[in-house]
């Protein structure tokens, strides 16, 4: 439906007002087709198999998406700003190895090991963005190189075996043991993220830096600023899920931060219509995106299904939506001239 | 000469970029309330000059005095918060955003931490309507619109940002006819009437004498010629460049 309304904008070039409404509103289109696709896919799920939305599975179908929406939510920024970190998924599982180790070997009381959990996160994305900016090297490779660094300390650090969390209090309850916490705390993230975005400078400036890195330094605009709080942004975010996570399932594991979780989050922000090129995308969009790959997986391990179909399915969503995406940036460089 | 009455100073700027040497000592002066032509051929320099003037690149050598005092321009929101704007030769549009937010990119206006869309949406609304400029929705994406409405967004951007000085890349490039005029209005107004000091970067030699009280040329890295519009020509200008072609084509080496 999205494509329909694509065709229109292009070929409205009298009617620049309406036209120009309508490819600003794509993005949000794209939304709309997305939560379609999403509440059709529930709709069936439910048809085929009635334990779907029951109040249980619901509550392990939000469980298992707070890691992949908030990374994904995360990554959207920083895809936006025109930039990609590969390594969030490891920073993912470092963030409550740190933790654990500044509350197991240094005794430190838990929250002081949480802020230094966060802090080691945050550092890997400051390293990151000052790779990246400074020295001018693709972050494709950057957080390439991080990702098999912080996977390599992530064993190191643990011996290779997965550690039990501090004992349970409110703290740990708060930070993930309780059941709906997770979900809490995913919400909150995501409406803070969205409201950065659309509603702030920040926001402003990180579309711009995507859009047009020169004209932006050119109006002033700091990119290298906007690019490395964006690449903190994400690792301190995927830290956090991370020690979610591990409250969670009471359980610090070392193996957390394998390569599906970050492509699974990169996915989710493609197909809620981030452009991968930056300058084009919201959290919403993201946070959808990422839901329909969670009920995707969690309704296919209803019905029995295998993860195989589950990947070639994933692949074909994938390539949908990036060649949605290529027309629209077609659309757009013809807008240009 | 009258060093008082100079708004801005440019003295003996060198600027490279690698083992290519683009300013080679550029001397300039623009003063209060003047509007000064710069010519000069194609990668002559014009708008590196321009973008050293912007706190955009930072010169090798020499030195910038803005009404009497060194400055050293270090960032272009520097540059702009003492009142330099600019209008590159790109635009440095966005295309992804909205006319307004455009208008506004790094000069929002907020409330607390948050945009003030709807102040910035009126604000737009009225200057393009006091420039003359017709766009049909300011909610549009800049993409959308064509090459003269991109470079009017562009000016109005400098021109209603409290600008002492503009500097304008040319800013004539992309019009027509019609919004080429309306920008040269728009130029000759905020000459009378705030008497803004500009440096204006021109292909066009007849636009020169429309606007500009004095022509620079840039060439070989320095400026090569210096005249009050009243005691120069179209003539004399197109002389000036095609002669050094004709020296160049005639010793047989690419001056």
């Amino acid at each position: 439906m999205s494509e329909t309304t694509a065709r229109e904008a292009g070929a409205g070039t009298q009617e620049r007002g309406f036209a120009g409404r309508l490819l600003s509103g794509l993005v949000r289109v794209r939304e709309v087709s997305i939560l379609i696709v999403l509440v059709g896919l529930a709709l069936y799920f439910q048809a085929v198999n009635g334990a779907f939305l029951s109040q249980q599975n619901l509550l392990s179908l939000a469980q298992f998406a707070v890691p992949y929406v908030v990374i994904a939510s995360a990554l959207c920024l920083l895809l936006i700003c025109g930039e990609i970190d590969l390594s969030v998924g490891q920073s993912f599982a470092f963030a409550p190895i740190v933790m654990y180790l500044a509350y197991d070997k240094l005794f430190l009381v838990l929250p002081l090991a949480v802020v230094v959990g966060l802090l080691a996160v945050a550092v890997v994305g400051l390293i990151n963005g000052l790779i990246t900016v400074y020295l001018g090297v693709s972050s494709l490779i950057t957080t390439l190189g991080m990702f098999f660094l912080l996977a390599g300390l992530n064993v190191t650090l643990t011996g290779g075996f997965p550690a039990i969390t501090p004992e349970t209090s409110t703290i740990t309850q708060v930070l993930g043991e309780y059941a709906w916490a997770g979900t809490i705390w995913t919400l909150l993230i995501i409406a803070v993220l969205q409201l950065v975005l659309a509603r702030t400078r920040w926001g402003l400036h990180t579309y711009a830096t995507g859009g047009n890195p020169l004209g932006s330094r050119e109006a002033g605009v700091s990119i290298a600023r906007i690019k490395i709080g964006n690449f903190i942004l994400c690792g301190v975010l995927g830290g956090f899920v991370g020690i979610i996570e591990a409250f969670r399932i009471q359980s610090i594991d070392p193996l957390a931060g394998g390569p599906d979780i970050v492509l699974l989050c990169i996915a989710s922000a493609v197909i809620g219509g981030t452009a991968l090129l930056g300058g084009v995308g919201t959290v919403t969009g993201a946070f959808l995106g990422a839901l329909v790959l969670t009920i995707l997986r969690n309704g296919f391990t209803l019905q029995g299904i295998s993860a195989y179909t589950f990947n070639i399915i994933l692949g074909i969503a994938i390539l949908i939506a990036m060649i949605l995406n290529v027309y629209v940036a077609r659309l757009r460089g013809a807008g240009r001239a | 000469m009258e060093n008082g009455s100079d708004f801005l100073r440019v003295e003996g700027v060198v600027k490279n970029f690698g083992a290519v040497s683009v300013l080679k000592g550029v001397d300039l002066h623009v003063r209060e309330g003047e509007v000064l032509g710069l010519i000069g051929d194609n990668g002559a320099g014009k708008s590196t000059l321009l973008k050293t003037i912007t706190g955009f690149h930072r010169p090798d050598e020499g030195r910038i005095l803005l009404e009497g005092e060194e400055v050293t321009l270090r960032t272009v929101s520097q540059a702009r918060s003492l009142g330099i704007q600019t209008v590159y030769q790109d635009l440095a549009l966005i295309n992804e955003l909205s006319v307004f937010h455009n208008m506004f990119l790094n000069g929002e206006m907020t409330v607390g931490p948050f945009l003030n869309n709807r102040k910035m949406k009126e604000k737009t609304s009225q200057y393009l309507e006091d420039m003359g400029v017709n766009i049909p929705s300011i909610d549009t994406e800049v993409a959308r619109l064509s090459g003269g409405q991109r470079q009017a967004i562009a000016v109005a951007r400098a021109v209603y940002s409290d600008a002492k000085m503009l500097l304008l890349d040319e800013p004539l490039a992309a019009m027509g006819a019609k919004e080429g005029a309306l920008i040269l209005d728009l130029i000759q107004r905020l000459k009378e009437e705030r008497g803004i000091p500009m440096i204006l970067i021109v292909h066009n030699y007849a636009q020169v004498f429309d606007v500009c009280d004095r022509v620079n040329l840039l060439r070989n890295g320095r400026i090569e010629y210096d005249k009050p519009v009243a005691e120069s020509s179209v003539e004399e200008l197109t002389e000036l460049v095609v002669s050094e072609y004709r020296k160049a084509r005639e010793t047989g080496n690419g001056g």
